[in-house]
C-alpha cells in the first residue's frame, strides 16, 4: 500500500522564486534564505519520494470570484506553470498522478470532506516556489520535476478560510486515503505558506518572530492542541496573509501521530526573516514507525 | 443573528469576507483581466476607456486610476487581485505594500531587514498596552 513517509513544511514567497528565476540566490539579500534550504535538498536526494501531495493556495491565479472552492483537489495529468500579471515563471510543467488524486478524492469526500475536483488549471508561485526550494532549479524546457505531484488548493483568500481544526481532520482523512491505495508508493505531503506577513493596508510588513517560533515549537509538540487556535489570532499576530498557516496543519493531520502512531523526528528546522514582505519557515517531519 | 467578525477592530487591517468580496466583485474582475497581455495593453492606452467597460462603481474607477490601493480594498479590492495592477505598472509586492503604509519604498525595505513591523501596538486592540483601534497611520490618495 501507498505510505506517507515524511511532511515538508515552507513559506511560498513569490519573490523567493523571482531571486530564483534572475540568478540572485547568492546575493547578500537571499544568500540566508537559500542556505536554510541546502540539508533540505540534500534530504530530497535520499527520501526520492514517488508522489508529492502539495497543499497550497491560489492567489487570484487560477481561481477567480466566479467560483471561490474551500478544499479543491488537483486530478489533471499536468499543470501549466500560471502568468500572474508578470508572465509565467521559467520552470517546467508540472505532472500530475490522477489515479492516486482520484483515489483520494473518493476516499476523503467518502469521509464527508467535499472536495471541489479539478481537471483543468495553471499553477501559481504557490506550488511551484516550493518546489524550487525542494527540487533545486529545474530548466523550463530541458529540466522537469523528478516526481508527480497532486496539488490540493485551499482558500485562505476570501474569509471565512476553513479552520485549523478542519483542516487538521482534512489531514486525518488524506492519510487514510493514501493508506488506502494499493501501489507501494513513497508519498510526501507539503504545507506551505505563512509564516507572519500581511501585505495589505497600513499595518503592510507586520512580522511576529517569537509568535512564529511558539506557533512551530506546538505544530511539532501539540498540533492537536493548535487546531483549535482561532482565526482572528492568526490575523492579529502573523497578519491578515499569515491566515496561510492553517494550510501546515493538513499536512501536520497527516502524520502517523494523528492516527496513533509514535511522533515524528524533526529532520530540519528554519527561520528567516525577511523575503519581501514576509516571515520564511520551513520544518521536514519523518515518521518514526516504518 | 449577527455574523461573528471578530476581526474587524484589528487597525490597519480589512478583511477580505464575503461582504467585501460581493462588493468588490466587479473590481476584482477587472484585475483578473490584467493577467492577459494584450488587455495590459488595452488598460495602458486608454485607462479610463478600458475601465469604463467594466460596471465598477465610479469611486472604484477613480481608486484604480489614482492608484490608491488603500481605497480599493475599502472598496471591496482585495491585494492579491489589486496587485495585477501593479504587475502591470511594474511593480513588486514589496512596493505595493510599501505604498499601502505611507513609507517610501527605502524605508520599508529596511523596515523589513530590521525584523519587520513590530506587532507591539500595532494589532492587539484589546491588550492594555495598545493603541485605540485605527491608530496605525493611514495614507491619502495615490500609494505609488
Amino acid at each position: 500500500m501507498a505510505r506517507i513517509t515524511a511532511s515538508v513544511y515552507t513559506s511560498h514567497v513569490p519573490a523567493i522564486g523571482v531571486a530564483m528565476d534572475t540568478g540572485h540566490t547568492a546575493d547578500p539579500y537571499w544568500q540566508p534564505l537559500f542556505a536554510g534550504y541546502e540539508f533540505s535538498r540534500q534530504w530530497m536526494e535520499a527520501q526520492r519520494p514517488d508522489v508529492v501531495f502539495l497543499v497550497y493556495n491560489d492567489h487570484a491565479n487560477a481561481f477567480s470570484l466566479d467560483v471561490i472552492p474551500t478544499f479543491a483537489i488537483g486530478m489533471a495529468d499536468s499543470y501549466e506553470p500560471a502568468d500572474e500579471g508578470w508572465g509565467p515563471r521559467p520552470v517546467p510543467m508540472v505532472p500530475g498522478h490522477g489515479e492516486l488524486a482520484a483515489h483520494i478524492a473518493q476516499s476523503v469526500i467518502q469521509q464527508d470532506f467535499d472536495l471541489t475536483l479539478i481537471n483543468r488549471m495553471t499553477v501559481d508561485h504557490g506550488l511551484t516556489v516550493p518546489l524550487s526550494l525542494m527540487f533545486g532549479a529545474r530548466d523550463p524546457i530541458e529540466g522537469r520535476w523528478p516526481c508527480p505531484v497532486i496539488p490540493f488548493a485551499v482558500n485562505v483568500v476570501q474569509y471565512p478560510v476553513p479552520s485549523g481544526r478542519r483542516c487538521f481532520q482534512l489531514g486525518q482523512a488524506i492519510r487514510r486515503a493514501v493508506e488506502s491505495f494499493d501501489e507501494p508508493l513513497n508519498v510526501q505531503i507539503w504545507g506551505t505558506g505563512g509564516m507572519s506577513h500581511q501585505l495589505q493596508g497600513p499595518r503592510a510588513g507586520l512580522i511576529n518572530r517569537a509568535w512564529d517560533n511558539a506557533w512551530m515549537d506546538r505544530l511539532i509538540e501539540d498540533p492537536q492542541g493548535l487546531a483549535d487556535m482561532p482565526h482572528v489570532e492568526y490575523v492579529r499576530e502573523a497578519g491578515s496573509e499569515g491566515i496561510e498557516l492553517v494550510m501546515w496543519l493538513i499536512a501536520r493531520g497527516a502524520m502517523g501521530d494523528a492516527a496513533g502512531g509514535p511522533p515524528p523526528r524533526v529532520a530540519h528546522r528554519f527561520y528567516h526573516v525577511p523575503a519581501s514582505n514576509t516571515a520564511v519557515g520551513h520544518l521536514i517531519l519523518e515518521e518514526t514507525a516504518r | 443573528m449577527p455574523l461573528d467578525k471578530p476581526y474587524r477592530n484589528i487597525p490597519g487591517t480589512t478583511i477580505f469576507d464575503a461582504e467585501q468580496s460581493r462588493k468588490g466583485y466587479w473590481l476584482n474582475q477587472f484585475c483578473m483581466s490584467l493577467m492577459k497581455a494584450d488587455n495590459r495593453a488595452r488598460f495602458k492606452a486608454d485607462e479610463r476607456a478600458y475601465l469604463d467597460e467594466w460596471p465598477m462603481t465610479d469611486a472604484q474607477k477613480a481608486a484604480v486610476l489614482a492608484r490608491d490601493l488603500n481605497e480599493c480594498i475599502r472598496l471591496g479590492g482585495n491585494i492579491y487581485f489589486l496587485a495585477k495592477i501593479g504587475a502591470t505598472d511594474g511593480r513588486t509586492y514589496q512596493q505595493m505594500a510599501a505604498g499601502m503604509t505611507g513609507m517610501t519604498e527605502a524605508a520599508y525595505r529596511e523596515m523589513m531587514l530590521a525584523g519587520g513591523r513590530s506587532p507591539e501596538g500595532h494589532g492587539r486592540p484589546d491588550k492594555a498596552d495598545a493603541p485605540a483601534p485605527g491608530d496605525v497611520p493611514g495614507t491619502q490618495g495615490d500609494t505609488r
